[in-house]
């Protein structure tokens, strides 16, 4: 995974949770899901998300795992 | 049978956001209909909710929100608490349609985009009973919770099923009321091919004239307590809700019954609930929708259930200002009926002008008129709704 890929996935999340009525102030990679009140609805508008922008499909399992904003980034990235 | 107060209302509606301005709106002659049709132009759901709370919820939720925090407000209940164990506090909301908008929204992502676009947000913002569910997690009510689906009668059978909660002893307090949006382009061509839109553009309840409803939006909320809890805690009661009757025509999906046969036995249900006799009544808010045959056919059914009193009552309809607001029109309409009774005034069925041969009631036509109070006794009226389906419903409301 290339600094570029990692830039435009961090860009599309970052943008998706803002869209999703979290204060931009609060998104930053180290932030926790919980602490920005994203639920298991928000998780699945952002795994169709991850899904349109790169083609990633983001199982049950895997949405589990993540626990802050990089993780996210960190996995989808990982698997474009 | 345990006694059901009102300690809240809420509205949003056409004529603005609050049931106030509602009732001070309507009984000045003013209308909320605009080009032929009635949408709450001045709510603005981000005044209520968060960004995050507006996007997971249908404009008819919204609505629904916006009127259940001013209805908790005049209960003086506070944000997120109440005075009731939480599990005895229930939410029955009524809604003819549910989130329209949300569904055509997502339709047309399936049909240009594909299965995979349709959002996962879409089961959760259009279903029926999302609005009585989203008011349950934001006031924080575990009892009864679910939605009333009755077209045009929801928002009333939603107050009747919620009394009777509160009457059998299953909940201590009830939020309850309407709501609907469904200002859509599919929701107004449905209307329109069914011929029940008015071509003319205007709301003119009973008038001979009259060719249609004006399709309207809005939600109304009310608190609803039992008796002694309610002034055992010190609550100013608005209203008690004395009767109410539920009946169903059988006799065609959307024409009432020309007879007026299973109105009238709804309004005769709710009277005897209520242990009154027509004459007590000092006002009678009407479905009134301004279609050829709901405002004759609930003409005839006020006389048939209130015999002679019917001529000595003021009949007025709200949706002469606001049009129809589908499922909310009835509890709108019973908020509606409260405000007046309680301003002792009876608001104007605007636009009537002609009369019909037979429809010889007294629809208050134009301004509002004080009411005809005798003694000190409290105030009585009538709210009427009536639903595509055949449905019924008829309210007794109090006001000392």
């Amino acid at each position: 995974m290339t600094t570029e890929t990692n830039e435009k996935v961090q860009k599309v999340v970052f943008d998706a949770l803002e869209s999703f009525g979290v204060e931009s102030a609060g998104i930053s990679l180290e932030a926790s899901l919980e602490s920005l009140d994203i639920d298991s609805l928000d998780m699945a508008e952002l795994s169709q998300i991850a899904d349109e922008e790169f083609g990633v499909a983001l199982k049950s399992d895997d949405v589990k795992s993540i626990k802050t904003v990089g993780d996210a980034i960190d996995l989808i990235a990982g698997r474009i | 049978m345990l006694e059901v107060v009102v300690t809240g209302v809420g509205a949003v509606t056409p004529l603005g956001v609050g049931a106030r301005t509602l009732h001070e709106r309507w009984t000045a002659g003013e209308s909320g209909i605009a080009d032929g049709e009635a949408p709450c132009s001045a709510f603005d759901p981000l005044d209520t909710l968060s960004r995050k709370e507006a996007r997971r919820a249908d404009r008819f939720s919204q609505l629904a929100v916006a009127a259940s925090d001013e209805a908790m407000r005049e209960a003086g209940w506070g944000a997120g608490e109440h005075p009731y164990d939480a599990t005895r506090v229930g939410c029955i909301m009524g809604t003819g349609i549910g989130g329209l908008s949300t569904l055509e929204q997502n339709h047309e992502e399936l049909r240009t985009r594909g299965a995979g676009m349709v959002s996962p947000l879409s089961v959760p913002l259009m279903m029926g009973n999302a609005a009585p569910a989203l008011l349950a997690l934001r006031h924080g009510a575990r009892g009864p919770c679910w939605g009333v689906v009755s077209a045009c009668a929801a928002g009333a059978n939603a107050i009747g099923a919620a009394a009777r909660l509160i009457q059998h002893g299953d909940a201590d307090a009830v939020i309850t009321g309407g709501a609907e949006a469904a200002l859509t382009p599919l929701s107004r061509a449905s209307f329109e091919a069914l011929g029940a839109v008015s071509k003319a553009g205007v709301s003119r309840p009973f008038d001979a004239r009259r060719d249609g409803f004006i399709m309207g939006e809005g939600a109304g909320v009310l608190v609803l307590e039992e008796g002694n809890a309610a002034r055992a805690r010190g609550a100013e009661i608005l209203a008690v809700v004395r009767g109410y009757g539920a009946t169903c025509d059988a006799h065609h999906m959307t024409a009432p019954d020309p007879a007026g046969d299973g109105a009238a036995r709804a309004i005769l249900a709710a009277l005897a609930d209520a242990g009154i006799q027509p004459g007590e009544l000092d006002y009678v808010n009407a479905h009134g929708t301004s279609t050829p045959l709901n405002d004759r056919s609930e003409t005839l059914a006020l006389k048939l259930a209130l015999g002679d009193a019917a001529y000595d009552l003021p009949v007025s309809s709200t949706k002469s200002a606001i049009g129809h607001l589908l499922g909310a029109a009835g509890a709108v309409e019973a908020i509606a009926t409260i405000l007046a009774l309680r301003g002792r005034v009876a608001p104007p069925t605007l636009g009537w002008a002609e009369p019909e041969e037979g429809l010889d009631l007294d629809y208050v036509p134009g301004v509002a008129r004080p009411l005809a109070v005798t003694g000190d006794g409290p105030l009585l009226g009538l709210s009427n709704s009536f639903g595509f389906g055949g449905h019924n419903a008829a309210l007794v409301l109090e006001v000392a």
